[in-house]
Order: structure tokens, then sequence, then C-alpha cells
């Protein structure tokens, strides 16, 4: 059994806390006094029975206004496999939250509600979806019900969508007609829609591949933490603890050391399991190398062949996530695996209309903007592009003022 | 990857993102099965080398003694520093009031002893066993979540948390919790504690014991719960679902003795593991306000 972690997006009121409720409930997810607690609730739908969405809406003030704020997480999990899931904010003003949750997704469930169609929103979550790079995307053309049902809407959305789709280079979609009130096409095959022949939502989150292409990838690790035991027995033990982001090491590889450009040999790939002839994608393991070499946190291990960009002036693609807009004059923090130097935002190439898609020139951005920047670090970072390797090519922008994470950004090129 | 084996490495990256990051951290450790899981995810994050944190146990004073000597014991195996803060310290200089009344617990109570605790030591990051299954406050927290001087989770002012990249600059004063198991389900911990092998007090266990049944729930009858005529004693086979104080912590009818048989129990219950805890019954908001005044 292995595990899925997908994320919802949709606008405010298009039924995603509603499609998670009815996944939880109809998978017999949904506990006893969990019920209990929804059903003394005084949020009921208009024919009075109970509001699935009060499942995730878990805040006080989101139980108020009725509306997600921050993303949350929800678990369940079939014969078949773990799901995580995501629920996350609709809403423009919390794009930003919307962005953690897809950060981590394999997967994306975009609610497109039957009755308005493709939207300015669904334009701004399909981007998000592309910049982030998952793996899958899936439409749920949801409130079915409230359009009887029908083909012909259903065909519409999907041509529009598609459309979308190609234009944000967006590779794998599925579509799927439900009504996440009714429960229609979500656990259960729906039999108002006989006309579709596919896969109900839970069978097809059950069955997509997921990490498929991982071990295609280059090996990477970044140090986390040097074990150094220093005591008698283990005097000259230095182990380099971290995970292994992408491919796979093995024993006796030649690997380099970034951004120093050391080479050496894996001596052992050590977990407190037993040692490990390779040790693949998603491990967190304890390497060992020949020889004496400087090596602390913050260094890359990687393959020599395909090596790492490692420079210090570099393209990324950024979206703010701060109220206090971008300074180009100030100097921040970034963050790129277990790497924290200091940067400088230096210059701001565009901004991205993430209702239009068109490209506009700006000066700075504002909170949820999002567009091309060149930075400059103070020290080398070791990074693959956001788009070949996206385990290595993610990093934060931190304000050194507030200490808060103000900028994700998807690394690009070297300049 | 195992679903298993995918949990336990993110554990051990968070881990060890903490000993990377922070200078002081602790690893608040319960005696339950969530921080008995973390102490092993802690082995296999920095083994052979030691813990580069303590253990550190608020003790209400009512746990369930069983716990206390596992505690002890775990703790001389491991080989590693373990720092008590006592709420009856607390209690006794007058630092808190002791609730009175039939429902009077000390879990309120150890949030106070805590934050002095983290003061005294000067922790910059406490490490718990928290998941975001447990109840939905908790499903909306961060992996790293910043607490202010006061201890207090401000859920409206959360960092942007993306991949796998924590941040944990902080101000001086401020400190971060640290909830290396957050993705993992009750039913995950169970199964992972069967593969690993991990020992853990026996009152998870089916065992015999003097319980009362009270506002639909069996406690255990005890000195430190106040009883009086309406609270009738009888003697039941029970285990414990979660353990906390003994004046808060319900315990489940179950004649399981086999980690098998609990496993099968928990996927098959209708009850969550929070709903055997009384105080989250209170309200609906119960445990975020008590997050936002510094729980754990
Ligand atoms: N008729 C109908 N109503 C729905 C459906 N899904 C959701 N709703 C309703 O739409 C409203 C908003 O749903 P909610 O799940 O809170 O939306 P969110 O803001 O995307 O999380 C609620 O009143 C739901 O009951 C559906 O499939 N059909
Ligand atoms: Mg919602």
């Amino acid at each position: 059994m292995d595990i899925l972690k997908f994320l919802t997006a949709g606008s405010v009121d298009d039924g995603k806390s509603t499609l998670i409720g009815r996944l939880l409930y109809d998978t017999g997810s949904v506990l006893a006094d969990q019920l209990e607690a929804i059903q003394k609730s005084n949020r009921k739908n208009d024919d009075g029975t109970v509001d699935l969405a009060i499942l995730t809406d878990g805040l006080k003030a989101e139980r108020e206004q009725g509306i997600t704020i921050d993303v949350a997480y929800k678990y369940f999990q079939t014969e078949k496999r773990k799901f995580i899931i995501a629920d996350t904010p609709g809403h423009i003003q919390y794009t930003r939250n919307m962005v953690t949750g897809a950060s981590n997704a394999d997967l994306a469930i975009i609610l497109i509600d039957a009755r308005k169609g493709v939207i300015e929103q669904t334009i701004r979550h399909s981007y998000l979806v592309s910049l982030l790079a998952l793996e899958h995307v899936v439409v749920c053309v949801n409130k079915m019900d409230m359009v009887d049902y029908s083909e012909e809407v259903f065909d519409k959305i999907h041509a529009d969508y598609h459309t979308l789709a190609t234009k944000l280079n967006i590779k794998e979609v599925t579509f799927i007609p439900v009504s996440a009130l009714r429960g229609d096409n979500i656990v259960f095959n729906s039999e108002a829609m006989p006309w579709y022949k596919g896969k109900n939502l839970l069978e097809h989150l059950e069955t997509v591949p997921v990490h498929e292409i991982d071990s295609l990838l280059p090996a990477r690790m970044a140090v986390q933490w040097v074990v150094r035991p220093q005591t008698d027995a283990l005097h000259d033990y230095r182990g380099y603890a971290g995970r292994v982001l992408s491919g796979a090491f093995k024993l006796g590889d030649v690997v380099k050391v970034y951004p120093s450009g050391t080479s050496s040999k894996i001596s052992k790939l050590e977990t407190f399991d037993g040692d490990l002839q390779i040790a693949e994608e998603g491990k967190s393991i304890t390497l060992h190398l020949e020889g004496e070499i400087d090596i602390s946190r913050g260094d890359m291990i990687g393959e020599i062949e395909r090596a790492p960009i490692v420079a210090s002036q570099i393209e990324a693609d950024i979206c703010w996530m701060d109220t206090r807009e971008l300074d180009t004059s100030a100097t921040y923090f970034i963050q790129h695996q277990s790497k924290v130097t200091r940067c400088k935002i230096k210059e701001v190439l565009y901004k991205v209309n993430i209702n239009t898609l068109e490209k506009v020139n700006a000066d700075t951005f504002g909170l949820n903007d999002i567009g091309r920047v060149e930075i400059k670090t103070a020290d080398e970072l070791a990074f693959d592009p956001y788009e070949i390797n996206k385990r290595n090519g993610g990093a934060i922008i931190i304000d050194s003022r507030t200490n808060v994470t103000v900028g994700a950004l998807m690394l690009r090129a070297a300049l | 990857m195992d679903y298993l084996d995918q949990l336990e490495a993110e554990a051990i990256a968070i881990l060890r993102e903490v000993a990377g990051q922070f200078e002081k951290p602790a690893l608040l450790f319960s005696g339950g099965k969530d921080s008995i899981t973390l102490v092993r995810l802690a082995e296999k994050a920095f083994r052979p080398g030691k813990f580069p944190f303590p253990l550190v146990h608020v003790d209400t004073g009512h746990n369930f003694p069983e716990v206390i000597e596992f505690r002890d014991k775990l703790v001389e195996k491991i080989g590693e520093k373990l720092i008590i803060g006592h709420v009856q310290d607390a209690i006794d200089s007058g630092k808190v009031i002791e609730q009175k009344g039939k429902n009077a617990s000390r879990n309120a109570l150890q949030t106070v002893t805590l934050l002095e605790t983290i003061e005294k030591n000067q922790f910059d990051a406490c490490i718990g066993g928290a998941r975001r299954d447990e109840e939905k406050a908790r499903a909306k927290e961060r992996i790293f979540s910043v607490r202010d001087e006061f201890g207090q989770w401000d859920p409206k002012r959360q960092r942007p948390e993306l991949w796998n990249t924590f941040n944990g600059k902080i101000h001086k004063g401020e400190n971060v919790r640290v909830f290396p198991i957050s993705n993992w389900t009750e039913l995950d911990v169970w199964n992972y504690i069967k593969r690993e092998n991990i020992e853990i007090p026996s009152i998870y266990y089916s065992h015999e014991r003097e319980v009362i049944e009270r506002n639909g729930v069996l406690m255990a009858a005890h000195e430190f719960l106040n009883m009086d005529a309406d609270d009738i004693v009888q003697t039941k086979s029970v285990r414990f679902r979660t353990v906390g104080d003994m004046t808060c912590t319900a315990a489940v009818e179950s004649v399981k003795t086999e980690i098998d048989d609990i496993i099968l129990e928990i996927s098959q219950s209708k009850i969550s593991e929070r709903g055997a805890r009384m105080d989250d019954k209170v309200s609906e908001a119960a445990m975020e306000d008590r997050k936002k005044g510094g729980y754990f």
C-alpha cells in the first residue's frame, strides 16, 4: 500500500469541502462521535441534511464565516491506498495557503461548478497547479444535479478546460461529472449519468500511478546533519544524514559534493535497520564517504554525470506570500533544502496576470503575485530546474526582519 | 515505497531538520504511544550518535503509575537525558489553582508548567507527537508551528510551508512546536508499533480495572478522581487508547491483549481516539482554544 497526496481546488462554494466530506462519509471514514458532533452543529443544508463541509472546516472563524481559510489535512484509507487530502481555500486572498497545500501534492482535483463552467478562478488554480508541476489533474464537474445531469453541459466544460490545459502545458487531465452533495460518481457510480463510462473519483484516486518518473531522476541528497558520536569506540565515525531527494545512490558510487566539487566514493549506506546496497528516492539514510572530506549541513551530495546547476545568479518564478511588498533593495534569506544563505531579489522580469495568463511589466510584487525574477545569493546553491526535478528545484524566501516565509521559488536556470 | 516507510522517512527528515536548525530543542515525552514512537524515530535519525535533545516530561502528578515506570525504564534503556516539569510545583507556588468539583482535572494546568519548563531551559523547539487526524484544529496546524513568547498559536498567521522546506527562524523568546508524525493516523501508529516491535505501557492492553461510568465514558476509579455516592465502582476488562492524566483519559471496554486484535478493533471502532478524552468534549473549539493558549 502506498500514499497518494492530493488537494482540492475551486472557488468559494464550488463544493470542495462537501466533496471531501462525501469521500470520507461514503468510504466509512467518519466516526460516530464526529458524526454526532456535526449533527449537533447548526450548519445544515437547505434540505435539512447534515452539511458535510463541517468535517473539514476546523477553525472557529471558518465555521462562523462558512468558508475555508487555511489548508486542512484529512486522512482516509481504503484497501488500495492511504490518502492525504489537503482541503485548500479557493479565495484569491488565500492563494498562499493553496500553494502550501499544492506543494506536497501528487494530484489536484479541480472543481468546476457545472452551472458556471470554466471561470477566472479555474484559470488561476490551474495555473498554480502547472506552476507547482503536479503530476496529475482531475477535473470534477460538480453540482451536476443542478443542470439535470446533462451530458452537453459536461462536454462543453470538458472542451473548454482542454483548451486551457493545453495552454498551460498540463499533460494529464481526467474529467469526471459529479454531484458532491448527492454522492454521484464520488465513491459510487451515478445512476443519473449512465452516459458517463469512466471511473468514479475514488476508483481513479485508487489506481492513478504516482512517483513513476522519480527513479529516472539524478541522485541527490542534501546533508541535514552530520552524525558524529565522538565516543572512544566510534572515534572516527562521520556519517552524513539526509533524505534521498531524487534518484538512487548505490554502494560504491562515486559522487560529488556540491558546491565544493570534491568527489568521493560511497563506502556505506547506513540505516538504523541495517546497511543498504541501494538507497532510493524518499529514503532517510546516513551516507558515508571514503577519505576525510569537509562536509557540513547545507551541502548537496549528487551524481557526477548529471550534475546539479551550481550558481549564485539565478532566474526563478516566485509566488509572493506576504502583505508587505517585495523590496528589491532588501536582503532576504533563501532556504533551499538544508542550505540557508542571504540573497537579494535584484530584478523583477515580469508579473503574470494569473486570471488571464498575460505577462505584464512590474517593479515589485504584492501578496499573491506571481512572476519571474532574478536572484543573487551570497553562497552558491546546487539545484535542478524545477520543471525537471521539482524535488530539488524549490526554495523559499524568508524576511530577515520578521522571519516569516514570504515567497516560494521555483528555480529555473543559472544566469 | 510502502506507506509506513514513507511516513517514517518523512518523520526522520523532520527530526534532523530540528537538529540542524535549532540551538536547544527538546522532545516532549508524555509516555503515550505517539511520543514513544517519536523516540524510536529519533533513534533512527541519530544513532549511533546521541539525541541532540533531551526528553521533557510534564508530570501532572496524576499520571498512571504504569506509565511513569515505563518512562523511567525507557530513558535508562536508551541512555538519554530526561527533564521533568512538575505541575505540583506550580500548584504549590500558587501559580495555578487546582480545579474543584467532580470533573476536576490537571490537564489544563499542564500548559503553565510546560511554558515554564520551556522558558527555564530556553528551549527553542519542542518536538511533539500530535497528529493531524486527532482533531480538526490540529488538522490545520503546520509541521513547524511558531509560538510566541506566551506559547500561543495564531491560526490566522501561520507561515506558508512548502515542499519539505521548514522555516525554523524565530525571534528570541519565541519557540517552534514541531510535529514529525503530523501525517500519521492512529492506525498508522499502531501498525508501526507492531512492525517495529515497540514496547508500550501495559495500560494500552486490556486488563482488569476498577472503573466508574461518567458522562457516558469509563474512567479509572482512583484517588485522583473526585468521586461521590453516585459513582458506582465496577471491575471491567478495559484498555486505554490514549495516555494522559488519569482524570481525563477514558477507558474503552476491551478484552484484547494482542496488538493484532487491537489494530482490528481500532480499524472497526466507531468512536475516534479523541472521543475518549473528556477535555475535547467541552466545546467544538476546545482544542483550538487550548492551542491558542499554549497547549501542545
Ligand atoms: N446542489 C448541489 N449543491 C452542492 C453540491 N456540492 C456542494 N453543494 C453546496 O454548495 C455549497 C458550498 O459547498 P462547500 O463544500 O462549502 O464549498 P467550498 O467553499 O468549495 O468548500 C453548500 O451549500 C453545499 O451544500 C452539489 O453537488 N450539488
Ligand atoms: Mg470549503
